[in-house]
């Protein structure tokens, strides 16, 4: 017997909800290809400074430096994301929302300024 | 009834979320635009002493690994939004090949001498 699907085909571009949802599950490509491309620097870090400087050379060439620009801006939205939808995700706290959101966001801000202090410096 | 393996791999998937939460934007702005530019002075001497920390060796596999396994878990549900049917064996590949980059940050941040 035929049943009738409804076509599942570009179902995300009916609605600017989903397509904003689906913007912050792209960012599930972006961080492991993030990830494998610390894991290859770890790697090339093992074998010596000089491989460890071929390293850091292929991370200038132009098309490195857009797609960790992208993976910056979308990973920032997922981190936005993440503490949004916190007080949902939390079990039962007895804090307000905005108390979780604005903990998290300032969780982000910190650790972001010490890392960038660190790395910098 | 068998016992679902599910809240391992969302445990690693949130821990994952968190991790890339709290210092992702930072860690992508470091080593994928400051160091390339320049602007991480002693880059190697540094990223080398952080490997031969132990709790620098924990955190490069809890960063690596976590990121793998919070990025693979999100993909398998992508492939379901898009209408493509998941099995285990799909499962199975994405959880797979998470554990297989943990495992290799594993053995590499023990290598480093």
């Amino acid at each position: 017997m035929n049943t009738y699907k409804r076509s599942m085909a570009g179902w995300w571009q009916r609605n600017p909800f989903y397509r904003w949802y689906m913007l912050r599950e792209l960012s599930c490509v972006f961080v492991t290809a993030y990830a494998l491309v610390l894991l290859l620097g770890l790697y090339r870090l093992v074998q010596g400074p000089e491989a460890f400087a071929a390293w850091q050379a292929a991370l200038a060439m132009p098309g490195s430096l857009v797609f960790h620009l992208v993976a910056l801006v979308l990973v920032g939205y997922h981190s936005w994301t993440w503490f949004k939808i916190m007080p949902k995700t939390l079990p039962r706290i007895s804090l307000p929302d905005w108390a979780v959101v604005t903990g998290g966001i300032g969780a982000v801000i910190a650790v972001s300024a010490a890392l960038l202090w660190t790395a910098l410096g | 009834m068998k016992r679902s393996n599910k809240p391992i791999f969302w445990s690693l998937f949130g821990a994952g979320g968190m991790l890339s939460a709290l210092c992702g934007p930072a860690l992508i702005f470091i080593t994928g635009i400051a160091l390339p530019l320049g602007w991480v002075p002693r880059a190697y001497e540094r990223a080398h002493a952080i490997a031969l920390h132990p709790l620098g060796k924990l955190a490069l596999v809890a960063v690596i690994g976590l990121f793998l396994f919070h990025g693979c878990h999100r993909m398998y549900h992508c492939v379901h939004d898009f209408g493509i049917h998941v099995g285990p064996g799909m499962k199975a590949a994405f959880h797979g090949f998470a554990a297989l980059g943990t495992a290799v940050a594993l053995v590499l941040v023990l290598a480093v001498s």
